[in-house]
């Protein structure tokens, strides 16, 4: 950048509750001037109400479930009733004469999962391919209802040679198991708690490990601790479990593809589908309003929504296909199993001289089922080893759920530093100040120790009744995450009504609702003068929803846009009052001299536009002082996110039951936009680590395959009745690097959780969990009340 | 609230015995859904959750589940929450079926409705409608409640979000209002 492009700003730095000062940085000339902090903002860090609330609470919210079209048939998929199975051949003749039916479609290739390198999976001498788990989509049929649709999908006549399979993780990793696959391996990491590594060593169905992430000399570390500890860790396989199923309706014309689809990526899935069918993006539009919850599972396209295109295509009719609650659980993805191997090295004043992580894990089909970086970054440590593995099952794929990896990764590092600081006769806030750099996290302890009373924790079990109290804490890291392919227009019209417009999606977070507070808080205006128009790639391309990058990554253009417009109305208006462009400032519903000596009402100024509207698109700039990590149009900011929760228990020792019953949490995430909207994030976030934590698992049946509670019956999830009282506390960390300074919220908030109820269970009891879920079998096993169960994972 | 007492059609067997057998095909039936009666022509495997949907357009009551597991599709009958999915529209009857459409008085919302946006109770949305159904009904039998009656009223309720701690707020503070 030249200097003729850039200008120099001072922006506002520093903890809100620790200290402020001001940092010279160089900004792109485009961008709008810095924010003071949330304090002196109108709109800004107020806790509006959601825009689309009243729509929401009404049942007038339309939903992609809800969407009807003209003509539309209604589609269902044929799927595996094996684990394992060579397709032999597939009869759809009569399916094709059932009354009603439109257009069937066998699925041959599919995706998001690891694919064999040589093609192995439709071999040939059969008429399909290799079927590797229950539920793993075949075929797919429209017809005028759903009914005929279903009867026609069970008319369709599939030879299959049953194959041995393996759906235990441990099973899975003997050298005489099934395989899942035969031949060498590729494929993105789906569940992204490790990254796909080129050229990895694969045995069996052991894919790795793979070391990347390594540092410094772990046996030299270990040679110079004075303590170490050494534990193995279990977690469970999660379903994301959104509420409203994944679907889509998906609309082929001659013009054209429109897909309205329960999507966290509008802008991905009209990339996605326009590179699987040969469209160009101009001729596919993606649309969502109201989005049913995600949580990672709705970011592709994946088998379900190319089938319905397909059918649409040959139909010559707009498909609705949308799955049910049975197929959510088997076939939506997941979060991954691990097994971790953890050790931790540490010197007598608790600095940590070595931590190797060895893990394996299984994403069913698909790979990534490692551990994210949390133990790779969050404490300072010199020497840091890390072997990852996927194991290979016949299950359906995992895929990247609130936080992926790190909450597992988190679940076993956190436990692991309480046992080190018990070693060492350090209170576990005590360890976490010496090796923990973060000043935010500094605070977040600070604060949450008092709100929490931490000073009321006692030695280990030490009740002596029944019921056994216990607090606990942990640390949660996330990384900063921004996607600069993220694009925004303002526009304002000559009555003076103003627009906001991306493709981005609200998927239950509130981003519309910050989008008017951004562009309000720079025109001067109430957020609910704007008319905030997303979740439609007919508008600039936006962010997804997921890597807790969206606010990140929309709201600085937004605002930049915003700016930008207004600087373009204002030389228009400037005249007219007798002012000076550059004296003039939109506040209060006016544009205004910096003294209010003179001024014009926003839409007296809009009113003089020469046209029917003007309008800025802008997208996201670099952080000011530059990113940790770029790659393609993914960047990580040079501040990870934080957090610490603090969780109380009460452990009943004759049922093995854990109650949560208070949790406290102290986060961040930079500027924070609307405390509300993030407060109820934070909430969630909490309510699955402690469902997490307590009650869900995915159960396999290793004799056929199926999941056993693939329902929300018998696969459990914290409801009203678990739900504990929580506080939660935002930190304000304003850090100069964008037109906002804001950052995500969603995954930090959901990976402290656990390992701070593991700790507090191990406070109640002075016995620790390392397995999840910790059940009330779990419970009784570990105090030795029952035999360890051997159960399926 | 927990009503455990058995709905009338299942308590009243004979009944049911009696009726005369209809079906597969479609048959005429009557629904009386926010006080207007609606003349339908479905099949008696309907349930009132496709009745309401599908044939009604009131898709305000959503889905999750399909068998009972998440109360997405929570309506009154006869002013009571009932699980939509689990009922046969042709089971209704005369009785008054209550739809999230039907809470607001035109443009001024129950008092729960308001409630849920004041506290930002509302996440992703789909379990709103039916969240909002078994509150209001809640607030409608008992004004003064307490976080107990909450969590039982909503105990049937998945919401994956997490807006738990915020519906508890939204009814505490609805609860004051009525009492005032
Ligand atoms: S849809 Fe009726 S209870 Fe889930
Ligand atoms: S708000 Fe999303 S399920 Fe309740």
């Amino acid at each position: 950048m030249t200097s003729a492009d850039t200008r120099s700003q001072k922006y506002p730095v520093g903890i809100d509750s620790v200290s402020m000062a001001e940092i010279e940085r160089r900004v792109p000339a485009g961008e709008a001037p810095p924010l003071p902090p949330n304090a002196q903002l109108a709109v800004i860090g107020k806790s509006i109400p959601r825009i689309n609330g009243r729509a929401k609470v009404t049942g007038a919210a339309p939903f992609t479930v809800d969407v009807k079209l003209p003509g539309m048939l209604y589609a269902r998929l044929l799927r595996s009733p094996l684990p394992h199975a060579r397709v032999m051949s597939i009869d759809i003749g009569a399916a094709e004469r059932h009354p009603g039916v439109r257009a069937i479609h066998v699925i041959n290739d599919v995706v998001g999962r690891a694919v064999e390198t040589t093609g192995q999976n439709t071999p040939a001498g059969t008429s399909g391919r290799r079927v590797l788990y229950v539920g793993d989509p075949i075929a797919a049929v429209a017809a005028v209802t759903p009914e005929a649709a279903q009867a026609a999908v069970d008319l369709i006549k599939v030879d299959y040679q049953p194959l041995a399979f393996v759906v235990d993780l441990e099973d899975a990793r003997k050298p005489d198991a099934p395989r899942v696959f035969t031949h060498p391996v590729h494929g993105e990491s789906f569940a992204g708690g490790n990254p796909a590594g080129a050229a990895l060593p694969q045995q069996g169905n052991v894919l790795g490990p793979n070391k990347s992430g390594s540092r410094g000399d772990a046996a030299a570390g270990f040679a110079d601790a004075d303590v170490v500890v050494e534990h193995e860790f279990r977690t469970q396989v999660q379903t994301h479990c959104c509420l409203e199923p994944h679907g889509l309706v998906a609309d082929w014309r001659k013009d054209g593809l429109t897909v309205h689809m329960s999507t966290q990526f509008t802008a991905g899935i009209r990339a996605e589908l326009a590179a699987a069918f040969g469209l160009p993006l101009s001729r596919v539009r993606v649309i969502v309003d109201a989005m049913g919850g995600g949580f990672g599972s709705k970011s592709s396209a994946g088998n379900y929504a190319r089938a319905a295109v397909t059918l649409s295509r040959q139909a010559n009719a707009p498909v609705r296909l949308v799955l049910d609650r049975h197929e959510e659980q088997i076939d939506s993805g997941n979060r991954p199993a691990t097994v971790q191997r953890l050790r931790v090295g540490a010197r007598r004043n608790g600095t940590l001289t070595a931590i190797a992580i060895d893990t394996y894990g299984t994403s069913g089909v698909g790979l990534g089922a490692g551990i994210g970086n949390f133990a790779q970054a969050i404490y300072d440590c010199a020497n840091f080893e890390l072997l990852q593995s996927d194991v290979f099952i016949n299950a359906g794929p995992g895929c990247a759920m609130r936080a992926p990896g790190n909450v597992p990764g988190a679940f076993a590092l956190e436990q692991t530093i309480d046992e080190l600081a018990e070693k060492l006769g350090m209170d576990p806030l005590t360890l976490r100040e010496r090796i923990d750099l973060s000043a935010v996290r500094r605070e977040e302890r600070r604060i949450g120790a008092a709100r929490f009373g931490w000073n009321r924790r006692r030695a280990p079990g030490s009740d002596s009744g029944p019921i056994k109290r216990g607090l606990g804490m942990a640390q949660s890291l996330w990384g900063a995450n921004v996607r600069t392919n993220s694009a925004c227009e303002v526009r304002i019209f000559r009555d003076g009504s103003v627009e906001v417009l991306s493709s981005v999606q609200d998927i239950g977070t509130g981003i519309g609702t910050v989008l008017a507070q951004v562009v309000a808080e720079e025109l001067g205006l109430r957020p609910e003068d704007i008319t905030v128009r997303i979740g439609d790639t007919e508008y600039p391309a936006g962010p997804p929803s997921y890597g807790s990058l969206t606010t990140a990554s929309i709201t600085p253009p937004a605002r930049n846009a915003a700016y930008q417009v207004l600087r373009k109305l204002i030389e228009i208006v400037a005249p007219s009052i007798a002012a000076a462009a550059g004296n003039l400032v939109a506040r209060a519903g006016r544009i205004s001299t910096a003294d209010n000596s003179r001024s014009i009402g926003f839409r007296e100024a809009a009113a003089q536009l020469p046209t029917d509207q003007i309008g800025v698109v802008a997208s996201r700039s670099d952080d000011y002082a530059g990113f940790a990590r770029k790659m393609g149009d993914m960047a990580s900011a040079q501040n990870a996110l934080g957090g610490v929760q603090f969780a109380e228990v009460a452990v009943d020792t004759e049922t093995g039951i854990v109650r949560v019953e208070r949790v406290v949490a102290v986060q961040d995430c930079g500027r924070p936009m609307n405390p509300l909207q993030i407060e109820s994030q934070v909430q969630g976030g909490i309510l699955q680590g402690i469902s997490y934590a307590l009650f869900e698992e995915r159960i396999l049946d290793r004799h056929t395959g199926h999941m056993l509670n693939a329902n929300l019956e018998q696969y459990k999830i914290l409801r009203s009745r678990e739900t504990p009282a929580i506080e939660v506390h935002l930190l304000e960390n304003y850090q100069g690097m964008s037109a906002t300074d804001a950052y995500g919220i969603a995954e930090p908030s959901n990976i402290a959780t656990a390992p701070a109820i593991a700790n507090a269970v191990y406070n109640a009891i002075g016995v620790r969990l390392r397995q999840l879920p910790m059940s009330p079998a779990a419970v009784l096993a570990a105090l030795g009340r029952i035999p360890q169960r051997s159960g399926p994972t | 609230m927990l009503d455990t007492t058995l709905p009338d059609f299942l308590a009243s067997d004979a009944q049911a015995a009696e009726r005369d057998a209809v079906g597969p095909g479609p048959v005429p039936l009557t629904l009386d859904v926010n006080n207007v009666s609606h003349s339908l022509f479905i099949e008696p495997k309907t349930t009132l959750a496709e009745a309401l949907r599908d044939s009604l357009d009131l898709t305000g009551t959503k889905v999750g589940c399909d068998r009972g597991a998440c109360s997405a599709c929570t309506v009154w009958l006869d002013g009571k929450p009932i699980a939509a999915c689990m009922m046969l529209a042709i089971d209704v009857g005369s009785r008054k079926i209550t739809t999230i459409e039907g809470l607001a008085h035109g443009d001024e919302l129950h008092p729960v409705q308001s409630a849920f946006i004041a506290h930002d109770a509302v996440q992703c949305g789909f379990c709103t409608p039916g969240l909002v159904m078994s509150c209001a009904a809640l607030l409608e039998s008992n004004p003064t409640l307490t976080i107990d009656d909450i969590k039982a009223a909503t105990s049937g309720h998945l919401c994956r979000c997490g807006t738990h701690p915020h519906v508890h707020d939204a009814m505490l503070d609805a609860s004051r209002i009525r009492k005032t």
